[in-house]
This record gives structure tokens, sequence and C-alpha cells, in this order.
């Protein structure tokens, strides 16, 4: 099992929680697994986005070129990265923010309204669990308990942000379950 | 599977390897792609009383460094390429002194101001000498997450063990990646209470300098200093992948091993004999073994991150003809399928 | 048919290039970008003008200004500015540079650009921070003000005072014209326009060192909304670092 997964959004939408929530949950998974985030120069203009690789095999570049598994939250990703993402492979997009019609037939392809789960929930910023939520019963890639597992070591210090984020969690799950 | 390995980026497991090797004094300049480890430094330093610095530049933070290992700290200074250049004086003034430290280049692409892509440029600065005189550096080039602490441990020790700067050279894959790692205690002796600068009281007043005006004076240091560079040949380290029965060999540090590696294994997976030979000390470069495995192979290929600077040391080694080269530019990483093209 | 007398109200100076930018939204440097472009055009100097661009979020402020422009690596524009002027006596040498750049890596350079009475001018934009490489301390930080380098807030016991570099340069003969303006209200910014081009005038007539420092808005390090990072800039580091002219020769 490989799976290379590109997480992108605009900054502040939780990226990079996201990607490494993902990759927390592989590694207690007993998987392999790399993240990397977009950084630097790149962060200019308000985008963001991480490649996570989580695998049983040793994983040698951490970077993703043409990802297996694309999550998007806005639409400026999904122009930049849809293309990249490579044939039989699986789009989650935040249908809140992206209304263009996606063409591709060639992937698989969710679409969760993410912000307005979240925003039921209280908050647009817990849209990146909804969205992994969801994904967690889509693709499988990870247990929607090891997500919600990971999260205390991903809040230290923030512990009280730990119930809703699993709220959230669970909101994208049952979203997906329910949908189909 | 240890519970006690944690997600953690190579930036930030720099910081606490360093931490957890008694490092207590950090002075740095923000640069991309190894800011993760300044923050983390700012932060972790204050909890475990240790003294955090941002310097104004380079020069100054190298140079604070200097002060902190003559004082007898455990220090350390971070940076990236161009930030390294500026640090190359005063790494050349702490080698005639005498003086440990750890540095470590999170390497990314240039010459000039380049981009924040890893890249794997400054082999040649690190390892022949990047400043004035006749100096050595021990080079730990680790190619994980977990190494990035390891041998930033493991530097502390060295630098200790021979007074003299250790460098660790990453580059920016292996500064920004996050990868699980577990970061232990290291603890080692070092005697700097015989030689560190902390008041004459009670004793003979002490002195670190690299001026020896008279030529005979500046010899005898030369001499003293490359007969501890002899020493340091012993510390010669480097990691095999299926070199017993290898035929072609590769050859490969920091990111592009891990890249070597999977190419490897995908060859032996239909059948192909390579092997990978990946030096962990830049320098002194593991010669005797690389010659060893280089009489039993048909063919070597170099894999690196810059335009070949690695591998002169290996033609140097091996000869020319034998001797092949693959490498990207400018942050480009190593595409697998050019490498095994070249291979087959 | 009745004859409309259409006047624009909007134009886009000869020396700013119309090309998307790359700065976050809310950013001061766009429109520093603006006033500098305007100052050029209005002076008519613009064939005659050599721009030196930073390290910092402005290092590729070349892509902006359709002018003669460099690099110099960080911190080191006032000497990169002086080889220049020093070649082509005739030409406006300007350097545009953050706080980082200037103040920290750069102070060197820059005190002695200043003590030569260099004929020079600087643009000076301070954030109060090292934007680029993701909001660490600069010299101007304020106290008590976090960033990614003072996780516990600025303290004068470790970090030290902020940098007022209008009391440093005034003293010195060869500085010839110095001014502090901040991006808070277009009133400002047509304040930092006058005093911008006063400085290139200064160069113009021989005169000597300029430096225009601008007080300006990084929502993104601050972790604030455009419009409360602007707040925040008239607030708190104008209230640190007061506007005005400061030397006239
Ligand atoms: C020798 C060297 N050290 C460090 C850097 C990394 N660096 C790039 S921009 C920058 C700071 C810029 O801050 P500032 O001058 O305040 O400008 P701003 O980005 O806020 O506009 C640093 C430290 C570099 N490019 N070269
Ligand atoms: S980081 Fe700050 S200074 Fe840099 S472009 Fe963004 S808002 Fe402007």
């Amino acid at each position: 099992m490989r799976e290379e997964i590109i997480v992108a959004g605009f900054g502040g939408q939780g990226i990079l929680f996201a990607g490494k929530l993902l990759t927390w949950a592989g590694l207690i998974e007993g998987k392999k697994v790399t993240c990397i985030p977009s950084y630097g120069a790149e962060m200019r203009g308000g985008t963001a986005n991480c490649h996570v690789i989580i695998s049983t095999q040793e994983i040698s570049s951490p970077v993703v070129d043409n990802p297996t598994l694309l999550i998007v939250l806005n639409e400026q990703s999904l122009e930049k990265f849809l293309p990249r993402l490579r044939e039989g492979g699986a789009l989650v997009y935040n249908s809140s923010l992206i209304e263009k019609e996606i063409t591709r037939k060639d992937v698989e392809i969710f679409s969760v309204p993410a912000n307005e789960l979240a925003e039921e929930l209280g908050h647009t910023l817990l849209a990146n669990m909804i969205i992994l939520g969801a994904l967690a019963y889509y693709k499988k890639v990870v247990e929607l308990e090891s997500l919600i597992k990971c999260l205390p070591n991903l809040l230290v210090g923030k512990e009280k942000f730990i119930e809703p984020n699993t709220r959230a969690l669970r909101r994208g799950y049952e979203f997906a379950r329910d949908k189909r | 599977m240890s519970s006690s390995r944690i997600l953690i980026s190579g930036n930030e497991a720099v910081g606490e390897g360093a931490i957890k090797a008694g490092c207590r004094f950090y002075a740095g300049y923000p640069i991309t792609p190894q800011n993760e480890l300044t923050a983390y430094m700012a932060k972790r330093l204050p909890e475990v009383g240790g003294v955090f610095i941002q310097a104004e530049s380079e020069l100054a933070a190298i140079n604070m460094v200097l002060g902190a290992s003559a004082a007898g700290a455990r220090a350390m200074t971070t940076s990236s390429s161009p930030g390294i250049s500026l640090m190359q004086e005063a790494i050349s003034y702490m080698a005639g002194m005498e003086l440990p430290a750890v540095i470590v280049n999170i390497m990314r692409g240039g010459p000039g101001l380049g981009n924040i892509a890893g890249a794997q440029g400054d082999y040649f600065q690190a390892t022949k000498g990047g400043g004035h005189g006749d100096y050595r550096l021990i080079v730990l080039a680790p190619s994980c997450v977990q190494e990035m602490a390891d041998f930033t441990q493991k530097a502390f020790y060295l630098a200790f063990k021979y007074k003299n700067p250790v460098m660790v050279l990453a580059d920016g894959y292996l500064g920004q990646m996050m990868e699980p790692a577990e970061i232990k205690e290291f603890n080692f002796e070092d005697d700097s209470p015989s030689w560190r600068l902390d008041g004459a009281e009670g004793r003979e007043p002490r002195l670190f300098r690299s001026l020896y005006l008279p030529v005979e004076d500046l010899e005898g240091l030369n001499i003293r200093l490359q007969k501890k560079y002899t020493e340091m040949r012993r510390e010669e380290t480097w990691r095999e992948y299926y070199t017993e029965d290898a035929e072609a060999l590769l050859v490969a540090y920091g990111t592009c091993a891990r890249v070597c590696r999977e190419v490897v294994r995908l060859g032996r997976e239909e059948g192909r004999k390579w092997g990978l030979f990946q030096p962990i000390t830049l320098w002194p470069y593991p010669e005797r073994r690389l010659k060893e495995l280089g009489r039993k192979v048909s063919k070597v290929l170099v894999v690196e991150m810059s335009s070949g600077q690695m591998v002169e040391d290996v033609r140097r080694i091996l000869g020319e003809e034998k001797v092949g080269f693959y490498g990207r530019m400018g942050g480009a990483l190593p595409v697998k399928e050019e490498i095994w093209k070249k291979l087959i | 048919m009745e004859k409309i007398d259409m006047k624009p109200l909007y134009r886009i100076p000869q020396t700013l290039r119309y090309v998307p930018t790359h700065y976050c939204p809310g950013c001061g440097h766009g429109i520093l970008h603006r006033v500098v472009a305007e100052v050029i055009d209005e002076l008519g100097i613009r064939g005659k003008t050599i721009g030196i661009a930073p390290v910092g979020c402005a290092v590729i402020a070349y892509k902006y200004l359709d002018i003669d422009m460099m690099e110099a690596p960080h911190g080191r524009p006032p000497a990169v500015a002086t080889g220049i002027k020093r070649v082509r006596p005739e030409k406006i040498v300007f350097t545009y540079q953050g706080d980082g750049d200037l103040l920290a890596i750069g102070m060197g350079e820059l005190i002695h650009t200043a003590l030569r009475g260099e004929n020079i001018t600087i643009i000076f934009i301070n954030n109060s921070l090292y934007g680029m490489t993701g909001g660490q301390m600069a010299p101007t930080t304020l106290l008590g003000q976090i960033t990614a380098t003072t996780p516990y807030g600025r303290r004068i016991k470790e970090e030290g005072y902020p940098l007022d570099i209008m009391k440093t340069l005034s003293q010195f003969p060869g500085v010839a014209y110095l001014a502090r303006g901040a991006i808070t209200h277009p009133r400002e910014v047509r304040k930092i326009k006058r005093y911008v081009k006063k400085a290139f005038q200064c160069q113009m007539e021989g005169k000597g060192f300029s430096l225009v420092e601008v007080l300006s808005p990084c929502p993104i390090n601050l972790r604030k909304e455009p419009l409360e990072a602007m707040k925040w800039v008239e607030e708190n580091l104008a209230k640190n670092f007061p506007p005005g002219e400061y030397k006239e020769l």
C-alpha cells in the first residue's frame, strides 16, 4: 500500500494541521510516513499545501509530484493540483468554496460541503477536520479512530480544542457514510 | 514499534537532539529552510536554562558561538547556504584556536540567493575548507529525521573529543520533512573545565588564539593540527545497502541516498545486483571501504543534487573510468527512472 | 452627441509594471512601491534611476519597478549603492530595504554609508519583523511583541530595546534628509510621497545621504486582518516610532 497525498488550501485553513494529523494517524497504524509542508516564499500570496506519504514500504523522497489522493479546500489549489492527480486517483474537495465543475473523468471524486458542516458545529476553522473525517470513510487511508487518537499529539497546551476537532472528524465521517 | 517515536521535522529534531546532548547555547539568524530550528531553540532553550540569541547576522551568530565555546559551553549555530558562507572566517578561527562547536547547514539551492529548495551544492565548501587556511571539519551527512537528531548529538561528541568545529550537512528537504523519530538523552563527559576561560582565579591564565607571528610557530601549530586531522580520519563512517554481491554500486548521501535506496530495492525485485554506498562522514571520506567495494563492482554511479562535487572524491578514490555521474541542480530532486536508465 | 469629459481617476504610474503582486493581501509593500513609482515619474527620472532590491519580501521589487535594478546580498544594499553611485554620480541611486536587512545584518553598511554622507537614498520599510522568513524578531520589534523567535514576547533583559534609527542618524553631519511616515491612512500615504520626493530631490541636488522610513503593516505575520494590522501600526508602531520629518539640510 502506498498513498501519495497533497493537502492544499489557503493559509489559515489548517492545511498543515490536517496533513500532520493524517501523517500521525498513519504512524500509529504502523505505516512508514513522511510529511513536508510548502514553506517560505511559496506561502506569500496566501496559499499553503503539504505533501504526505503513507506507505507499507520505506519512503525515499518526501516530495509528491503526482498524488494518488488530492485533498483541496479552495479553488485556487484545485486549479493548481488537479492536473497533477494521477489517473485512477481520488479527489476530495471542499464544495463550500469550490463551485467549479470538475471535468476529469479518470479519477474518483468526492465533494464535501466542509465549511457549511463546520459552521453547523460552530466554526469554519473545523472544515479541515470535516474533510479528513469524510476521507476516512471514503478512502480508508487511515481509520477515523486513529485520527481522533492522534489529536492530543498536535494540541499540546491547547487541549480544549480536542473535543471540537473530534466532533468535526466524526461529523465528516457521518456525512460521507449517510451520503453513500 | 516504539511508542516514544514522535512525528517531528528534521529541523526540530536537530534542535531537540542538540538539547538532549547538552547544548545550552545557540545563536542564529533566520533563514529558510531552517527557520523552524531557530524558533524551536528560542522556545526550548529557556526551558532548560540555556541561552538563545537571535543574532543580528550570521557573522555575529558564529562569533557568539566562538565566545560561548571558549567559555566552555556546548554551543551550536545553524543556518542555510548563504548564511554559512558568511560564517567561514570565524569557522577558520575556531579551527585555529581548537574550539569545539556544532554548525548545521540546511543547504538550499545556489549560487547567490538561489532558492529555498533543498540542494547539495555546499559539499566543496564543507569538506574542502570553506574558509581560509589549512583546516578541516568533520562533516556528518544525515539522510532521515532520526539521523538529524542522532548526528547532531554525535557532532557534539566529536567536537569536544577533537576540540574542533563539526558540521552537520543536510539539505532543505531533510530540514522541512516530518518523520517519526525517537530523540534520546545523549550524555558524554567533556574536559572543558581544563581549558575553558572562566577566570584565572587560583590557576595560570589561559589564552585562545590563532595568531602566531613567527613562521616557525605557525608552522608548529599547523603540524599539530594536521596530526589531529590524521587522527580524525579514524572517524570514517558509512552505510551499505545490498553491497555484498553488488555488480553496480550507487554512491550518494543525504536525500539522494534515500532515492538511491529505493532504486536499489526496485532493482533487486527484478533481480538486478545493485547496491548503495552511503558515506556518513563526508570528511573524513570513507575511502578504504569505498576502494574495496569499488574493486568488486563493474560500475559506479554517483548521484548528487549538484553539478558534481562528491563525485570528484569518488573519482579520486576509484579512478575516472568506472565512475559515472547523475546530478540535478537548483534544488531539483534526482529522478528514480533516470538513475535506473544510467544503471542498466 | 454630448461630449463627455472623461478624466481618469486612477492611472498606473509608468514606473510601475502592470503585473500581479506576490505580496500578501493588506501588505504595505505594494503601496510603497506605488509611491516610489509615482515620485520617479513626477521627477522625470525614470531613465536615470537605479534601484537596489533587498533580501526580504521585496526581494523581487524589480518585478514591479520598471527601471534599472539589481539584487544585493542580505543587508549590503548601501554598499552596493555606494559602488554604483561612485561610478555613476549623475544617476539617482536608491535602495529599498526592510528592518532586518537594513538594521540587523546591514547595520554596519548603513552606519558607514551615512557617515560618509554618501549621496544616495534609502527607502526603509519597517514592519516590525522579518516578513519573508516567517515573522521573526527584528531590531524594530516592540517590547512585549510576540514573534516566531520571541515566543515569550520581546524582553528587555534578553532581547534588548527596539531601535529608533532616526535618533541615531540625525546626529551624523553627512545625513541630509530624514523623515518617517506610516501606512495607516491615505492622508498619511500622501505625506510619505512628499517625503520620498524630498529625499530624491535632496540627492539630485547633491546634498548627501537621505533616508525615509515607512511604518507598514504585515497582516500575515502579525496574524491580523488587513485593517486590524493597519490599526496596529497606527496605535502601536507609530506611537513608539513617531512619524514626521527629522532632518533637512
Ligand atoms: C545571509 C543571509 N541570511 C539570511 C537570509 C534569509 N532572509 C531572507 S529575508 C530575511 C529577513 C527579511 O526581513 P526584513 O528585512 O525585515 O524584510 P521583510 O521581509 O519584512 O520585508 C532573511 C533573514 C538570507 N537570504 N541571507
Ligand atoms: S509577509 Fe508581511 S511583509 Fe511580507 S508580503 Fe506578506 S504581509 Fe507583506
